[in-house]
């Protein structure tokens, strides 16, 4: 299940459960278990584009010190992708919100 | 005597910042003597980061997870958990502690847990806060797919992913090598191991490394496995990226020759940095440490702060997990005897924390920090990845504004952003010492700032129920 576009790939524990959320309006899929982190970039280059550069971002630390994994939702606040596990249901987006001033 | 028995009004209100080794230690010591430590810690399941639990449902042997050290992976987790089931502490899971009270009504701690702000009413504080990798900034390292070495292991503990298809490892420390082979043994795609430390250096460092020499022996069979992989002495140069990360690392090898590496993820980390941001809000002394070209709290041997204000584990000394055991032990040993009750007697502890520290100075030793290599870096080398301030910035900020941490911080942003600094303050000290021809030390430290992680306003608002 590992996209060509992905980032990650898997080598272990793929017999979970798996689930789906959407991505920039997408519907794709993740496995139970997997944090925000894991399942954006198994479907994706990047969670985030930088504020102060051109490049995306994919996270750094994966323990919670650097928060360069922050991603936006399609209604709500913004989470920390390596330290919340994904959930059936969720609207994530890579691209910041056009409302955000 | 049972944890209901001993929960008394009256009974000191302890809290453990951490769940890893040192902190688990800390807990089971304070629980032995028949107290109730609060337990806050950012994980979802105990262990910190070096034991770190994959969530529920995962399927591999701690063997699997924690190659030698599965045994001491498990009675931990064991012990944590048999604690927290029985209520004999009470366990604040992901949760952060944002800032350390001063007086009056807002004493205590401010914890962030997934139901909102928490002040946690704290007599007496254990912090067991570990480190992060210590980073070397490169050209290219704020592209997405340039991880810390940290990062990735976890991804592969916790996750059971690799961060890229084709691998380039690079840095040093006792992490390069062994995230290598655990990367390696589960089918990942290693194109190189890059470690700036010279064989020299390594050599001239293994009478202290015998200190422990089942480990030392480790190591050396861990670098053997990976034969050609492994390169020491090398300097690295640059990261090459296009829109979607790195496609190659450039370096120098010990003989001087260019080399390229193709790769679609990067790893890298000089060893630890001490995690020290509450030691510092909680009014923690520092000194500047040339082993470990950082700044390092100061404590007795104990791990005492002062009365009431305890560090253990990777926060205080870096000496990796099995000394973060005993140094959680002593921590809540020296607490015990503040507060007037029967402590155990720490002298063998303390003679295990001399062997551990012997061995931490040789592996110091063994795989320094890249100081020529940052001091080389060109003037558009990002330093601060979270707000994009360049080598160039930097140093011009530097030579305008003074060579002071915290000035080169209010004037040019550097360790400003999101992640305070944690992953570019050491490199900046390089950089500012370098234009001003000095050294790190007499640049001054970074001043602690709560809350040390973001926390939404509405947190602030609204305080969830005590």
């Amino acid at each position: 299940m590992t996209r060509p576009d992905a980032r990650i790939t898997r080598l272990a524990e793929t017999g979970r459960t798996p689930l789906w959320f959407r991505l920039d309006g997408r519907e794709v899929a993740a496995l139970a278990g997997d944090s925000v982190l894991t399942a954006v970039l198994a479907n994706a280059p990047a969670l985030r584009l930088a504020e102060f550069g051109t490049e995306g971002r994919a996270g750094f630390c994966l323990m919670g010190a650097c928060q360069d994994c922050w991603i936006w939702q399609e209604n709500g606040p913004r989470i920390r992708a390596c330290s919340t596990p994904v959930a059936e249901g969720m609207r994530l987006l890579t691209r910041t919100p056009e409302a955000w001033p | 005597m049972t944890a209901i028995e001993t929960a008394r009004p009256t009974a000191p209100r302890i809290v453990i910042v951490g769940a890893g080794p040192a902190g688990i230690r800390a807990a089971e010591t304070l629980v032995k003597a028949g107290l109730r430590p609060v337990v806050v810690d950012e994980g979802a399941r105990a262990g910190g980061q070096i034991y770190r639990r994959p969530p529920a449902g995962f399927q591999r042997s701690a063997e699997q997870l924690y190659g030698s050290e599965a045994g001491k992976a498990r009675s931990l987790h064991d012990l944590f958990d048999r604690m927290a089931a029985t209520g004999a502490l009470e366990h604040v899971a992901q949760s952060s502690v944002l800032a350390v009270g001063g007086g009056g009504k807002d004493a205590g701690l401010h914890v962030l847990t997934p139901d909102g702000r928490r002040v946690l009413p704290c007599d007496r504080l254990i912090l067991a806060t570990g480190a992060t990798d210590r980073l070397a900034p490169l050209p290219g390292w704020q592209a997405p797919g340039v991880y810390s070495l940290g990062a990735a292991q976890i991804a592969l503990k916790a996750q059971g992913v690799a961060l890229g298809r084709r691998i380039v490892l690079a840095g040093s420390g006792p992490l390069l090598t062994l995230v290598a082979v655990q990367l390696r043994k589960a089918g990942a795609d290693i194109a190189a191991v890059l470690d700036t430390a010279p064989l020299t250096r390594q050599a001239a460092a293994l009478p202290a490394l015998l200190a422990r020499p089942v480990f030392a022996l480790r190591g050396m069979m861990m670098r053997a496995r990976l034969g050609r992989l492994y390169r020491s002495g090398v300097t690295l140069q640059e990261i090459e990226t296009d829109e979607n990360g790195p496609v190659a690392i450039r370096w120098t090898s010990a003989a001087g020759r260019v080399q390229r590496s193709e790769c679609d993820m990067v790893g890298l980390g000089w060893h630890l940095r001490a995690e020290t941001q509450l030691a510092g809000l909680a009014g923690c002394r520092f000194e500047y440490s040339e082993l470990w070209s950082q700044w390092l709290p100061q404590a007795d041997r104990m791990g005492r702060v002062a009365d009431g204000v305890y560090l253990a584990g990777d926060g205080l000394r870096i000496l990796g997990a099995d000394g973060a055991e005993i140094a959680g032990r002593l921590a809540a040993t020296a607490c015990l005897q503040d507060l007037g009750l029967a402590a155990p007697d720490p002298a063998a502890d303390l003679q295990r924390l001399a062997r551990m520290e012997r061995f931490a100075t040789g592996i110091a030793r063994a795989f320094p920090w890249p100081a020529a290599q940052v001091q080389a870096l060109p003037d558009a080398t990002v330093i601060c990845r979270c707000e994009g301030v360049t080598a160039g910035h930097l140093r011009q900020t530097a030579a305008y504004g003074g060579a002071e941490a915290n000035r080169v911080k209010s004037l040019g942003r550097i360790g400003m952003g999101r992640c305070q600094g944690r992953f570019c303050q050491i490199a900046a000290a390089e950089l500012i010492a370098g234009q001003a021809g000095c050294k790190p030390a007499e640049i001054g430290r970074l001043r602690d700032q709560a809350p040390v992680r973001p926390a939404p306003v509405g947190a602030w608002v609204q305080d969830a129920p005590p």
